[in-house]
C-alpha cells in the first residue's frame, strides 16, 4: 500500500528523523495559511502516489502567503499520471548544499532488507543505478540483528568525509530502519538526505510503502490509505477480496490465479485486443465471489465482452458457473459473456450453463478468439 | 525418477483439521502420497480420518513417524511460525503453501531454515508433485502423468494450464514445482533447474516465470552456463502495467525492472527457447526432447 509523503514524514519523526514540520492543505486558503504560519520561503508539493512529481510541475517554492495560494491553485486539482491532486503539503523551503539518496528496500535476491545510498541525491535514483552504479552503496541488513553501527557509519562515511556529519547520518540511517521495521514496510526513502548551508543535515522528502501482507498487524494504517488515488472498482474489489487492476481495453476478463489472469491478458494482446482488465477471483470460489466479479467489470463503461478462464484445482468449476448464474439474475448484463472452464467438476458446470442456455469451451485460445470478435464486433 | 519428492516421501500435515488442509490431506492420500501424521496445537493423540495420528507439535510427530517432509496449511499469521517449528524438528523439506505472509517475517525465516540444513518451498505455492508417486500440496493430481518433463513455476494455475497442454499431447513430467509468487521465497528457479539437471530421468524443462524480480534472468544465465538438458520458458504479464502489484506479491514491476520483455529477451540471450503462448511451449518441447 502506497502512502502520501505527509503521512511517511509523521512516521519518520516518531522515528527521530529530522523532517522539517509541514502542513497539509486542501484548498488554496489553506495553503495560504499554512505558508504566513511557517514563513519565509515555502515548498507546495503535490500529494499523490506517483513519482516525479517535480517534473509534471507539482512542486513549486513561493516567497510569499499569496504566491503559495496561487500555486496550491494551479496544483490541487491538477492531475499527475492519471492522479488527481486533492492536497498540497506546505514545508519551508530549505538552502540545500548538498544532496544524497538514502533508502531501503527488500533485495528479493539476497532475501534481505538492502539500505541504499548515494551521493547522487535529489534524482531518479533507477537511472544512478543504471548508468553510474558505482556511485550507489549499499549494505545487506540482517534483520535478526538489525542495521549494525558500523554498517550505519560505513554509508556515512560513503557520504561525507567529515566525522561529525557521518555520524549524524549514521543516526538517520538507523532511524529509517527503526521505522522500516515497525511499520512492516516494503520501500522506505528519503530522497533527497540534504546538508543545509547552516551545515545541518535534513530528510526534505520522504516515501513509504507498506507491505499489504503485514497491514493486519497494524489496522491503524488502514485510516492513511487514500481511496481517491484508486479506480472505483479497484476499492470495491479491495473490500471484496478480489484481486481487480483496471486497464484501458475492452475485454473484461475473470480468471482464477494471478499467473493465470496475467497470461489470459497477454492472450488477448497477442490475438490483438486489448484486455479492460486484471482480476483473480482467487482459490476458493464461492459464486458471491463471481458476482461481484462481474459487477465491478460492468462498472467499467469500456468493456464490451467478459470472458472467463477458469481451471479448477481448488477452484470448483460449479461454483463458478453457479455465480454465472446467479449474476446474470441480479445484474443487467448487457455485453455477451464467454466462458471457458476446465478441470474440477467440470461436467457439472457445464450443465448448470446449458440449463441458462450458455455455452463453454475448454480451450483458453478459443475463448480469447471468441471474447475479442464478440468486443470488436460490439463497437462496430 | 523424479526431484524431491517420491513414493518414499513421508509428509506431515501442519494444520491438517482445517479447511484447506483436511481438504487437501485427503487429496494427497487419495493420490498415494504417504502422509504419516497431523499437526494442531490441542490436537495431539486424536486421528484425521481414523486414519492419520494427529500430534502437538512437529517434534512429536517427527519423533514418532520418521517424516522428512511437512506442508503447511495454516493462515498467514501462524504461518512463519509453523516453518520456524518444522525447521527446528529437523524436516529437511517444508512447503508452505499459505498466503499472505509478511516479507520482512520472511526474511527472518530464511536464515534460521538455512541454519537448520532445510530447504523450503514457497510461500504462496501451489506445492510439488511427481507424478504417479507423490503430491505435496494443492496441484490437481489427474492432469499430470509420468515423463520426462521438469515443470518449475512461479504461478499456481498457470502451471496447471500448461501441464494440461504437456499431458494432452502425450508427454509426461519428473517432477512439477510450484516456487510461490510472493518476493521472498525459499527455492529459486535455479535451486529447481540444479535439480533437474542432475536428475537422469528429467529430459527438458519448462520454466514459467512472471513480471517482477530478476529470479528469471538470473536462472537464463545459470541454463546457460551450467545445464545440458534443455529448457523451454515462458513469461506471464507482458502486458501488466508498471507499479501495479498483479495478485501475487511479488509480481510487480518497479520502476523499468521486472518486465516480461526484459525477461524473456535474457530467456532468448542465453538460449531458452520462448513459448509466446501457453499452448506453443508443448510445440517447443516437443523440439526439445527430438
Amino acid at each position: 500500500m502506497k502512502i502520501h509523503e505527509y503521512q511517511a514524514r509523521e512516521i519518520f519523526r516518531d522515528h527521530g528523523l529530522p523532517v522539517p514540520r509541514e502542513r497539509v492543505a486542501a484548498t488554496p486558503e489553506e495553503a495560504e495559511a499554512a505558508a504566513r504560519e511557517l514563513g519565509g520561503t515555502v515548498v507546495i508539493k503535490a500529494q499523490v502516489h506517483v513519482g516525479g512529481r517535480g517534473k509534471a510541475g507539482g512542486v513549486k517554492v513561493t516567497k510569499s502567503p499569496a504566491e503559495a495560494r496561487a500555486a496550491a491553485e494551479k496544483i490541487l486539482g491538477m492531475k499527475i499520471k492519471g492522479l488527481e491532486v486533492r492536497k498540497v503539503l506546505v514545508a519551508p523551503a530549505v538552502d540545500i548544499d548538498h544532496e544524497s539518496y538514502v533508502g531501503i528496500i527488500i533485495d528479493r535476491a539476497s532475501r534481505r532488507p538492502v539500505l541504499m545510498v548515494s551521493a547522487a541525491g535529489g534524482v531518479d535514483i533507477e537511472e544512478v543505478a543504471r548508468e553510474t552504479p558505482e556511485k550507489i552503496h549499499k549494505v545487506r541488513i540482517d534483520p535478526r540483528y538489525g542495521l549494525l553501527t558500523h554498517q550505519a557509519m560505513g554509508l556515512g562515511f560513503a557520504l561525507y568525509h567529515d566525522l561529525d556529519r557521518a555520524r549524524a547520518a549514521a543516526g538517520i540511517f538507523r532511524g529509517l530502519y527503526a521505522a522500516f521495521e515497525a511499520v512492516d514496510a516494503s520501500l522506505a526513502e528519503v530522497n533527497p538526505l540534504v546538508v543545509t548551508r547552516e551545515g545541518e543535515l535534513l530528510a526534505i522528502d520522504a516515501k513509504v510503502n507498506l507491505d499489504d501482507n503485514a497491514l493486519y498487524r497494524h489496522p491503524r494504517f488502514e485510516s492513511l490509505r487514500d481511496p481517491s488515488s484508486e479506480e472505483p472498482g479497484e476499492t470495491e474489489a479491495r473490500e471484496k477480496g478480489l484481486s481487480y487492476v483496471k486497464l484501458d481495453g475492452t475485454v473484461g476478463c475473470i480468471v482464477n490465479g494471478a499467473g493465470l489472469a496475467m497470461a489470459t491478458m497477454d492472450l488477448i494482446k497477442y490475438y490483438g485486443a486489448e484486455p479492460a482488465n486484471f482480476l483473480d477471483i482467487g482459490g476458493s470460489s464461492n459464486p458471491e465471489k463471481v458476482v461481484n466479479a462481474m459487477r465491478i467489470i460492468l462498472s467499467d463503461p469500456n468493456v464490451k465482452a467478459i470472458l472467463f478462464n477458469i481451471f479448477g484445482g481448488i477452484t470448483r468449476c460449479d461454483d463458478v458457473a453457479n455465480g454465472i448464474v446467479t449474476a446474470l439474475k441480479q445484474l443487467e448484463v448487457g455485453v455477451p459473456l464467454v466462458i471457458r472452464l476446465t478441470g474440477t467438476n467440470e461436467k457439472e458446470a457445464l450443465d448448470i450453463l446449458a440449463s441458462v442456455g450458455l455455452p463453454a469451451t475448454n480451450s483458453m485460445d478459443d475463448v480469447v478468439q471468441k471474447a475479442i470478435e464478440l468486443a470488436q464486433g460490439g463497437t462496430q | 525418477m523424479s526431484v524431491l519428492i517420491d513414493g518414499s516421501t513421508k509428509l506431515l500435515v501442519q494444520g491438517i483439521t482445517g479447511r484447506d488442509g483436511s481438504f487437501h490431506a485427503r487429496q494427497m492420500m487419495e493420490y498415494g502420497t504417504r502422509v504419516v501424521g497431523g499437526v494442531v496445537p490441542g490436537k495431539g493423540g486424536q486421528s484425521f480420518d481414523d486414519r492419520v495420528p494427529i500430534f502437538d507439535t512437529v517434534a512429536q510427530a517427527v519423533a514418532e513417524t520418521g517424516a522428512d517432509t511437512s506442508v503447511i496449511y495454516v493462515p498467514p499469521v501462524f504461518a512463519a511460525d509453523a516453518i520456524y517449528e518444522a525447521a527446528d524438528a529437523g524436516v529437511g523439506l517444508i512447503v508452505a503453501i499459505t498466503e499472505g505472509i509478511p516479507v520482512l517475517d520472511m526474511t527472518r525465516v530464511m536464515p534460521f531454515v538455512r541454519e537448520h540444513g532445510a530447504r523450503l518451498i514457497g510461500p504462496n505455492c501451489p506445492g510439488l508433485i511427481s507424478p504417479g508417486q507423490s503430491k505435496v500440496g494443492i496441484l490437481p493430481g489427474q492432469i499430470c502423468e509420468p515423463g520426462p518433463v521438469g515443470v518449475v513455476s512461479r504461478s499456481g494455475t498457470l502451471t496447471y494450464e500448461v501441464i494440461h497442454h504437456l499431458t494432452g499431447a502425450g508427454i509426461g513430467q519428473s517432477t512439477c514445482i510450484g516456487i510461490g509468487g510472493d518476493p521472498i521465497i525459499g527455492t529459486s528457479f535455479i535451486d529447481c533447474l540444479d535439480l533437474f539437471e542432475n536428475d537422469t530421468a528429467t529430459l527438458a524443462v519448462v520454466m514459467i516465470g512472471e513480471i517482477g524480480g530478476t529470479d528469471e534472468q538470473e536462472a537464463a544465465e545459470f541454463v546457460q552456463r551450467e545445464m545440458a538438458t534443455p529448457v523451454v520458458g515462458f513469461i506471464a504479464g507482458q502486458t501488466a502495467p508498471p507499479g501495479r502489484r498483479m495478485g501475487h506479491a511479488g509480481a510487480i514491476i518497479s520502476g523499468s525492472e521486472g518486465t516480461a520483455a526484459e525477461k524473456m529477451e535474457a530467456f532468448r540471450e542465453h538460449g531458452i527457447a520462448v513459448a509466446r503462448r501457453p499452448a506453443d511451449i508443448v510445440g517447443l518441447v516437443e523440439e526439445a526432447l527430438g
